[in-house]
């Protein structure tokens, strides 16, 4: 299998699935069977507007949240129905997570932060891929800073290796560059793409920002809880046309 | 302001729990002591003035007075032939002759009933005027005691030793058993009883015969005729009274036992408020500390409020505010529970059976206001700092997503102040040691040593914690961010585990302390010790001389003496001094003491042993003869053949009893010492008691007795001094909580991403739970050394007093307190170590 090439078997899939927050006149549709699949090594953004459901999606996926109906899979792994303590073992061994802020604990240093997974696992790292983790996001000669000491780029660039470090299945990025300047954002999606493309990867990232999306092989559009769109190759613009079209239309529906 | 300040109470209402909570217990603790001990001050008041209702002027002898000065002895009992004189009185309606003093009771196992210091005996009267509610002791079943060997029983005692009229019981007054028959119950108001003690009635010339003299009275009560005042009762009978007595009235009597009660629960009052202290003390750290984090985590907020224009006084005034709704409700509250403290400490005083005369419960406007006052003002004195540093917070920081906390110039001021305190404390505790002011130097220090620990706690955090990584090591993950999550903020883990360390700190003092001295009197009573058994009474009075002439004609018994005391002027000193008679011929068996000159052999006639301190004082010498008035008042001439090292136990001057005695108003021994042919055993134990009739009133001790009567007196006073500090600790328990509520809550992002990357809840759980665990150990470990510190020096000023001093430093028990220390950090995270767990992770990483 080439690298570079995305292959057919699924990282993780989404069959039905339903999210349903509060009850009665409360109640909210979050997920209105939903239908996906993210393919292996490849790199997939989720789009859509507030409230579409592309943050619980990406949750439900990554068994941070639970479904109300319908199935997630990681791998050949059924999520629904597993107990916290399974999914919490999932998460720390199967899945790396790429959040928007508070990735890094400011007690440990830039190395400790990387290999806090494994050390939770009490796991041993692999020395060589951590290395070439390490090199791809150039924080060599930054491993002992703590935190406070890193700009909030090398901050998320810590958060991408510490999601690398596992070799996870599947990597989720919650808005990874939402708080960052488009330079660092820039540099932080090119890691990404690197890592799908050069070290056979698996990313899903959602965000709301097009030219984010364009580092992605794959968009997902959601509208409303459900799966409007799926555009492979994506460029910003034609992201962006695709969201006013959207944006255009969901006013006059 | 206002409205933003309370509703800023609202909001915080749960974290503020635990600030008011440890307020609120500070509050019940001071109100639970002045509301009880008005209760049980007012009870008694009550009851005495009941027993006074019909004594307009009681006439007894008056130790005081001069013509008593002149003799060393007690003032004499009062004679029949004055209470013939004061009932021939005009005004007179009635006088009664009272004789009172000790009696035991045996149940019908033969165990003493009551407390030994409580038991009391007395002449039957019938009281004055006819019947009725005059009748001194009426009686519920049976008849008032007629001769000897009758008695009458209060109906309590009656009651508790299941005795019925017509029943045997044994008796004693002081030492040998009597056998009385009971032939009357009956009920009174009196104080004794009162409170729990045991009244027996004899007939007026047995009592006369066990207390006094025949003839003899130790109190003759009057009752006035109508029309005629106290005061002029008063006046009328005073000309008859010999010069050594006195005739009070019984409004001044009144008075005079209600100022005894004040004075006696007054004590046990500030006993208590110094403990209440102690945990308001420990409360005001966790109420800053709440303040401190609760400004932090509002840092935005107040900026805010400065940026559109709050002036900093505004922003100090609302925390203020905050406190102040805080200490109110605290006040409001803690005054509640304390009158519930005070209900409950009544009813287990009752189960102790230490009972107190029933009575309503006195809430007095002092103790009201008080309450809130504490309430309030430590509230608002804890939090003065954190409001003064909310008002620092610059308006620019509303916009800043960080605001620069103290920065390190902050801290390097405050660890050299700390250096400073905590090394001029130490020196001046050190130097306390061998100080002659009462410990002033040594207190001073100790202050200053505590208030330097305090200021370095934080820098001290860093080293101590580091050096647990080792053990912490073994919980993985869990273990090491427990650490750095504890020194994370130095001030707060500082601050919390001060509150803890004060607590342990006199903890452990005082366990060092009364373990050195327990074991130091124990030494000095058992060296100098050489007799096998020591006789007592179990209410340490006056023992007849019958106890000793009955154990001296037992054939194990080789040597035996009476110890007894009988004031005495000696020389020029105006102040009366005990003189010590003992079997001259035998006291050398009996004691081993460091003779410096002379010795005990020839300890007879005008010969005495003198302690070398009392020698120092007189400028006396072996051969120094100096003059004597005895207590009868006869005079003689003393020659010191002896000089010996004296101790806490036996010290003074000293000589043969076939010397004393003639001169002794009663003849009585204090104890009575012996050694026998076999040495202390069981048997012998066995056949002594018996000897003396299995007498509940009498004690036979041998040295392991006396030893553990020593050890028990003290582990009495130490669980009494652990329970009233538990307070303390409870209340540093509550800061601990607050602390580690309130940095899940602020590390909640952090939290809930350990749990997406995989921090199981386990894990998270023990997280908290060890951070708890090692500020707890960490106030422990400071509370165990400064107490240690302190319990040795106060040991080494002791010394200085004590010959026999021994340093004990009790190692189990310190190991103890530092277990429970953990314990406290493991119970202290239980909630906050759920809510850490059980927080939503989605809710945790959302960027705000």
């Amino acid at each position: 299998m080439s690298p570079s090439a995305p292959s057919t078997a699924y990282a993780a899939k989404a069959t039905d699935l339903t999210k349903v927050y509060g009850e009665g006149e409360t109640r909210v549709v979050a997920l209105d069977h939903v239908s996906v699949e993210f393919r292996q090594s490849e790199f997939t953004a989720i789009m859509g507007p507030s409230g579409s459901g592309k943050s619980t999606l990406m949750h439900c996926m990554a068994g941070l949240d639970s479904v109300s109906g319908g199935s997630a899979r990681i791998g050949d792994t059924e999520l629904t129905g597993l107990s916290d303590k399974k999914l919490t073992k999932l998460r720390r061994d199967r899945i790396g997570f790429i959040f928007q802020a508070f990735n890094l604990l400011p007690t440990l240093n830039a190395i400790e932060n990387i290999r806090l997974p494994m050390d939770i696992a009490g796991r041993k790292p692999d020395t060589a891929w951590l290395d070439t983790v390490i090199t791809t996001v150039g924080l060599a000669d930054r491993l002992k800073h703590r935190p406070a000491q890193l700009s909030g780029g090398q901050q998320q660039r810590v958060a991408v290796a510490r999601a690398l470090a596992g070799q996870p299945d599947i990597i989720f990025g919650d808005e990874p560059t939402g708080n960052l300047d488009s330079r660092a954002g820039a540099e932080i999606l090119g890691f990404l793409r690197n890592s799908v493309r050069e070290l056979g990867q698996t990313v899903v990232m959602v965000t709301h920002d097009p030219v984010a999306a364009s580092y992605a092989d794959r968009v997902v559009f959601l509208a409303d809880g459900r799966v409007v769109d799926d555009m492979a190759e994506p460029t910003a613009e034609r992201v962006l046309e695709h969201m006013k079209r959207f944006d255009a239309g969901g006013r006059t529906s | 302001m206002l409205k933003t300040a309370l509703r800023n109470v609202l909001a915080h209402k749960a974290r503020l729990m635990m600030t008011t909570l440890a307020v609120l217990l500070g509050v019940a603790f001071v109100s639970g002591t002045l509301v009880f001990t008005s209760t049980v001050s007012e009870a008694f008041q009550r009851s005495s003035e009941e027993g006074l209702t019909n004594v307009d002027v009681a006439v007894q002898p008056d130790d005081d007075s001069d013509a008593a000065e002149e003799t060393p002895g007690d003032a004499a009992n009062l004679r029949q032939e004055l209470l013939d004189q004061v009932t021939a009185l005009p005004g007179v309606a009635s006088a009664t002759g009272r004789v009172s003093g000790f009696a035991a009771l045996a149940d019908k196992d033969g165990d003493l009933v009551g407390a030994g210091w409580d038991t009391s005996g007395a002449n039957y009267y019938a009281g004055t005027g006819t019947g009725g509610d005059a009748e001194r002791y009426p009686m519920t079943e049976g008849r008032a005691p007629e001769r000897a060997g009758e008695i009458a029983l209060d109906a309590t005692t009656a009651d508790r030793a299941d005795y019925q009229v017509g029943d045997t019981a044994r008796v004693s007054v002081d030492g040998p058993v009597r056998e009385e028959t009971i032939t009357g119950i009956f009920t009174t108001d009196d104080g004794t009883v009162a409170a729990g003690g045991s009244l027996l009635l004899f007939d007026t010339a047995t009592a006369q015969e066990l207390y006094t003299a025949p003839g003899e009275y130790t109190q003759i009560m009057l009752e006035a005729a109508e029309g005629t005042t106290q005061q002029e009762l008063k006046d009328a009978v005073t000309p008859l009274l010999p010069a050594d007595a006195e005739a009070i009235t019984g409004r001044q009597l009144a008075t005079d036992q209600a100022a005894e009660i004040e004075q006696a629960t007054s004590g046990l009052r500030t006993t208590m408020l110094a403990f209440a202290g102690i945990s308001l003390f420990v409360g005001i750290f966790i109420i800053a500390n709440t303040f401190t984090m609760l400004v932090a985590q509002r840092t935005r907020e107040l900026a805010l409020l400065r940026a559109v224009g709050a002036t900093r006084r505004q922003v100090t005034r609302s925390v203020l505010i905050e406190a102040l709704a805080v200490g109110v409700v605290a006040g409001v509250t803690g005054f509640a529970a304390g009158i519930g403290i005070a209900v409950g400490l009544r009813s287990l005083m009752t189960s102790f059976d230490m009972t107190i005369p029933d009575g309503p419960l006195i809430i007095s406007a002092p103790a009201v206001l008080a309450s809130l006052v504490v309430g309030v003002v430590v509230t608002m004195l804890a939090a003065y700092l954190p409001a003064r540093r909310a008002a620092k917070i610059p308006p620019v920081a509303a916009m800043s997503s960080v605001h620069s906390g103290p920065t390190a110039r902050g801290l390097v001021v405050r660890n050299t102040i700390g250096a400073l305190f905590s090394a001029a404390g130490a020196v001046l505790v050190v130097a306390g040691t061998g100080a002659d002011d009462n410990g002033a130097t040594m207190g001073l220090g100790a202050g200053l040593l505590v208030i330097g620990v305090f200021v370095l706690t934080p820098l001290l955090s860093r080293p101590v914690i580091a050096a647990a990584s080792p053990l912490l090591r073994v919980f993985g993950v869990s273990g090491r961010l427990a650490r750095l999550n504890a020194v994370r903020n130095p001030r707060r883990t500082a601050a919390t585990a001060s509150a803890l360390m004060i607590g342990l700190t006199l903890i452990t003092g005082i366990t060092v302390i009364a373990d050195s001295m327990s074991k130091s009197i124990d030494n000095m009573a058992t060296s100098s010790l050489r007799s096998d058994y020591v006789v007592s009474l179990a209410s340490f009075g006056p023992l007849s001389p019958e106890v000793e002439r009955t154990l001296a004609e037992q054939p194990e018994v080789t040597a035996i003496t009476g110890l007894r005391m009988s004031p005495a002027l000696v020389a020029d000193d105006p102040d009366t001094m005990n003189l010590v008679g003992v079997n001259g011929e035998s006291i050398d068996e009996l004691t081993s003491l460091d003779f410096t000159a002379g010795s005990f052999e020839n300890l007879s006639g005008q010969n005495v042993v003198v302690d070398t301190d009392t020698a120092e004082d007189q400028g006396w010498r072996l051969g120094s003869t100096f003059p004597v008035t005895y207590e009868d008042g006869a005079t003689g001439e003393l020659t010191v053949s002896g000089l010996y090292e004296g101790n806490l136990m036996i010290s003074g001057i000293m000589l043969d009893n076939g010397t004393l005695a003639p001169h002794m108003q009663r003849v009585e021994d204090v104890q009575v010492m012996l050694r026998t042919e076999n040495g202390a055993s069981d048997a012998t134990k066995e056949r002594l008691e018996q000897v003396l009739g299995d007498n509940p009133a009498v004690l036979v001790q041998d040295k392991d007795d006396i030893s553990e009567d020593i050890a028990y007196m003290f582990t009495l006073l130490l669980n009494l001094v652990y329970g009233l500090l538990a307070m303390a600790v409870i209340v540093a328990v509550l800061g601990v909580i607050n602390t580690l509520a309130m940095s899940v809550f602020e590390r909640r992002q952090e939290i809930g991403m350990l749990r997406a990357i995989g921090l199981e809840r386990r894990s998270t759980k023990r997280m908290v739970r060890l951070e708890a665990v090692v500020i707890a150990l960490f106030g422990g470990v400071l509370g165990v050394a400064l107490g240690t510190f302190f319990g040795w020096a106060v040991g080494e000023m002791l010394a200085g007093f004590i010959a026999d001093f021994e340093l004990v430093l009790p190692w189990t028990r310190m190991v103890i307190f530092l277990v429970l220390a953990g314990l406290v950090g493991v119970l202290a995270a239980l909630w906050p170590a759920r809510r850490a767990a059980k927080l939503n992770m989605l809710e945790a990483i959302k960027a705000d």
